[in-house]
């Protein structure tokens, strides 16, 4: 690994794979470094090494990751996996950590294709063993073959519950019940959004179809469930709900909840980029133009870690932002960076046609955002609930990082990520600083897992 | 809670979970390993002691944190299983290494 | 708005001195440009410090010490206070040599609290320490808190006296007219017989509003803190010849620091952490620690602080105009003091001079 590079872009999913194909065979030093140790990241995660049967299973979609992949090897790109990126600057250093080495390289331009997280919801027992993201439920299969094995609930709100509820069809999983806490209000509000959706048409025949399939095979879907809550003493017994004024039980001993993705934004934000509250996406991303380019010269942004696109446009995203940094070191004049990329801008801007209308559709309630049950763990490091930072507002705490402070809310081993959202909002509906650009944790270094040891191999004498 | 679809062409390896032997395929992540096994949970938090599970699965949550090679909080669902690996559930903080004896 | 006392700086210094004031019934309002405990108060390390203070502070540092062992009494909260002793470690003769010679010092001048221990007594105090260490430094009554409880406890005492606090109020100019102060604010005017600028890194720039130049550097010191680790160090630990200051927390973390300094943007109030010198700094908590390799990082930061060059604060009445008043410039070791600085100050201000010697601290020096 060199000490500077012209380009190094962070995070191997299609928007990094795309970038990294686009800057290939251009005759600059560049290099793409990711935690995991294949490409693809979480979408199209063990793309290269997936058996047959599970492939055919995840679907075309998932498919599409392999040409990415396949084109990325081919390049001239310098790859490392299993390389965490614990810092960034400003100044564009970045701290990093390969094979047990750490080290800070240099760049001139830096493309952060960090993707995206599940966002976290808290809800009463969701700490409990047993509850799990969707994404997760995905992952295990994609990553590993593993299934539920005694039936599972799916609850929450988002096309990715749909997803994983028809992949386990294909499996023969028990699906229990599907729970669909997207409130009645929303397909109203969302309803003005739907003849511009059209335009993008394939993703809702695409939903069509899954809700087909589903209720044909009798998998119940209960529309507009809400007080969601998981139960048992220290292991997931039951989930109850509301649902149609009446309150239900279910056993079950797995419960998948989605409620949609949220940029993961902890290295712009330590970067300092400047961020923003994106009302419709209800979460916070790195402020950005068309090309990629953030708030800091020479920091890019593409793909769900600028804001929730989805993974084909993230593709599109990441070969634009390879072209303006191409453009940016003086490979590619004005004139062709504009005509080489206007064919992913084409593309990018109808695949946008969907998005307000899923986004209105899916928007989570602001009931569930800042949730009033004073019982529920919020900081699931810390074990700080609704009521504590509650409290700390009333008395006078009246900014997430003020309530970090005075909590430990957020001072975990997760560094508030999943925490960050719900505290803002939490902290707002009490009273205190309303949810903003400013209203999120500051940024806090290292972004990723840095031991005592590996910050001290940066010292000279540890240096290999 | 979860189980594994058979799948013969990968390597098979030996690990300890919980100083039971068992035989899994090389370069499963030791979270869906674990649980494939049937393990309901990973940790034990430090503050109230209640059990805790992998929820995200992708590195971002440190609530599948184990005890790898005797090495405290590592988030098992971001490491692959090797012959010889020694998995253990972790308790609250989990334990440090043994400090070097002096006279 | 008026009020008797006006504070410019809601860190603990602002938040001590009107709290004292408040005790003896002064109308007092402390304004922020921030909000309270935002940089350096907020953002230290929390040690509790008696131990190698400069001969200067150490009368000061007593009495504050004290004050610490009582704080629940003062401000209703033990600002999750310990008291683990401070210790300075001696790795070999020389070190051993300089910290006796500084222990003879300070029981020169009077003071019995830094005692010099053995080998025997180092280790059966810190059995988890690395085995090539020969003794060292120790003042017992020495221990650590949380910064920002310290600050929310302050403020909280003071605001049930009546004193009020308002965040996001920045001075913006300070005049006098008659015997009173007129302070324009982004939030308003405040009138006021007394003003006191305890504005931590601002201090000089609030200084400068009365022409009273000062040579205060700001400087941005960085931490770091792990994850929670299972219980093995009791005192704060430092070294006689290495840069190193590393406690372990209450709750397990472990928090190392030691007189890092980061890049700091000053005007922007933007901190760039240097990882190389990070790097020296877990190195060194390594070569004492060495079972801590594998510990994970949770956070670094870098507090903005401001520093004088003798490394000694301001405590004084300004030289320029009457009824104006200076507590700022603590370098770094300012904690350990914050209750006896709001004792000192309110009298100063009420009484017209302080029971401790504060000469030295004179802004007069520069």
């Amino acid at each position: 690994m060199n000490d500077h590079y012209q380009l190094l872009i962070i995070g191997g999913g299609p928007a990094g794979l795309a970038a990294a194909t686009t800057a290939s065979g251009q005759g600059i030093s560049c290099a793409l470094l990711d935690e995991q140790p294949a490409p693809g990241g979480q979408i199209y995660r063990s793309i290269e090494s997936v058996p047959d049967t599970r492939a055919q299973t995840l679907g075309t979609e998932y498919l599409r990751g392999k040409t990415l992949a396949a084109a990325f090897r081919e390049s001239d790109v310098e790859y490392y996996p299993e390389t965490r990126v614990w810092s960034l600057n400003n100044g564009r250093e970045i701290g990093i950590t390969h094979k047990s080495q750490s080290k800070i390289i240099t760049a001139d331009q830096i493309l952060v294709a960090s993707g995206a997280i599940e966002r976290p919801m808290p809800f009463s027992g969701w700490t409990l063993p047993g509850v799990m993201q969707a994404g997760a439920g995905q992952i295990l299969f994609k990553a590993a073959g593993v299934i539920p094995s005694d039936g599972v609930v799916l609850a929450g709100s988002g096309p990715l519950l749909l997803l994983l509820a028809w992949q386990y069809l294909q499996l023969g999983v028990d699906i229990k019940v599907i729970l669909d806490v997207t409130p009645l209000s929303n397909h109203l509000f969302a309803l003005p959004k739907l003849p511009r959706a059209l335009l993008a048409h394939h993703y809702l025949t695409k939903g069509l179809v899954y809700q087909r399939d589903l209720s044909r095979a009798g998998v119940k879907t209960k529309i507009g469930a809400s007080n969601l809550q998981a139960a048992g003493d220290d292991l997931l017994k039951s989930v109850n709900y509301r649902h149609l004024g009446r309150e239900h039980t279910i056993e079950t001993d797995l419960l998948l909840t989605h409620f949609g993705v949220i940029p993961h934004i902890w290295l712009t934000q330590s970067a300092g980029c400047k961020h923003q509250w994106d009302n419709s996406q209800q979460c916070w991303r790195p402020r950005h133009d068309e090309w990629g380019n953030t708030s800091i010269e020479g920091i890019l942004v593409a793909g769900d870690g600028a804001g929730i696109n989805g993974a084909r446009s993230a593709e599109h995203a990441g070969r634009i932002a390879g072209l303006q940094a191409l453009f940016e070191l003086g490979i590619l004049t004005e004139s062709e960076r504009n005509k080489q990329a206007k064919n992913d801008q084409k593309w990018m801007k109808a695949d946008r046609h969907i998005r307000p209308f899923l986004e209105a559709y899916f928007a989570i309630p602001q009931s569930m955002l800042a949730t009033t049950d004073n019982e529920t763990i919020i900081c699931r490091c810390e074990e700080i609930t609704a009521g504590q930072i509650r409290e700390a507002v009333e008395t006078g705490h009246g900014g997430s990082n003020d309530v970090k402070y005075i909590t430990r809310c957020g001072m975990g081993a997760c560094q508030g990520r999943q925490c960050a959202n719900s505290v803002a909002h939490i902290v707002a509906d009490a009273g205190g600083e309303a949810v903003s650009e400013s209203s999120h944790y500051r940024g806090r270094p290292p972004v990723a897992p840095l031991t005592l040891k590996q910050l001290a191999s940066l010292t000279k004498e540890n240096r290999q | 809670m979860f189980k594994q679809l058979p799948n013969d062409q990968l390597e098979m390896v030996d690990i300890l979970l919980n100083g039971e032997k068992i035989q899994v395929p090389l370069g499963t992540n030791v979270a869906a390993m674990t649980l494939s096994q049937g393990q309901r949970y990973t940790r034990t938090t430090s503050l109230s002691g209640s059990k805790r599970a992998p929820f995200c699965m992708m590195g971002v949550c440190y609530e599948c944190l184990m005890v790898i090679d005797g090495i405290a909080n590592q988030r098992s669902c971001v490491t692959y299983v090797k012959q010889g690996m020694q998995i253990e559930t972790q308790q609250g903080v989990g334990s440090l290494p043994e400090g070097a004896h002096h006279e | 708005m008026n009020t008797d006392v006006l504070i410019i700086g809601a860190g603990l210094m602002g938040s001590s001195i009107a709290l004292q004031l408040a005790m003896r019934g002064c109308k007092c309002a402390v304004i922020d440009k921030a909000s309270p405990g935002r940089h350096a108060s907020g953002a230290n390390a929390g040690g509790l410090r008696l131990l190698n203070r400069d001969p200067a502070e150490i009368p000061l540092s007593l009495e504050a010490a004290k004050m610490w062992h009582e704080i629940e009494s003062l401000v209703d909260s033990d600002c999750d206070s310990r008291f683990t002793g401070q210790l300075r470690v001696a790795e070999n003769k020389s070190d051993m040599a300089k910290l006796e010679e500084r222990a003879s010092m300070v029981r020169a001048m009077g003071y019995q609290h830094e005692e010099i221990i053995g080998k025997k007594e180092l280790y059966q105090l810190v059995p988890a320490l690395a085995p090539h260490c020969v003794g060292g430094l120790l003042c017992r009554q020495d221990g650590y808190g949380r910064p920002y409880h310290a600050v929310t406890a302050f403020r909280r005492k003071a605001e049930s006296l009546g004193v009020t606090f308002q965040s996001a109020t920045e001075a913006y100019t300070i005049e006098q007219e008659g015997k009173d102060w007129k302070v324009k604010t982004s939030q308003g005017t405040f009138n006021s017989s007394i003003v006191v600028n305890c504005a931590g890194a601002w201090s000089g720039k609030i200084a400068g509003m009365l022409n009273e130049s000062v040579p205060l550097t700001p400087k941005a010191l960085m931490l770091m803190v792990t994850e929670r680790l299972p219980h093995f160090v009791d005192p704060v630990m430092g070294a006689a010849s290495r840069k190193l200051s590393f406690k372990q927390m209450q709750n397990g973390t472990l928090i190392i620091g030691g007189a890092l300094v980061a890049k700091l943007d000053f005007k922007k109030e933007k901190t760039d952490l240097d990882w190389n010198q990070l790097a020296e700094s877990a190195k060194t908590v390594l070569h004492f620690f060495p079972q801590l390799q594998e510990v994970r990082i949770v956070r670094a930061w870098a507090g903005i602080e401001a520093y004088m060059p003798d490394n000694l604060p301001v405590i004084s009445a300004s030289q320029k105009a009457n009824n104006f008043y200076h507590a700022f410039g603590f370098s770094a070791h300012g904690f350990q003091l914050s209750p006896v600085i709001g004792r000192i100050m309110s009298q100063l201000i009420l009484d017209g001079h302080s029971e401790l010697p504060i000469e030295p601290f004179h802004i007069n020096r520069f």
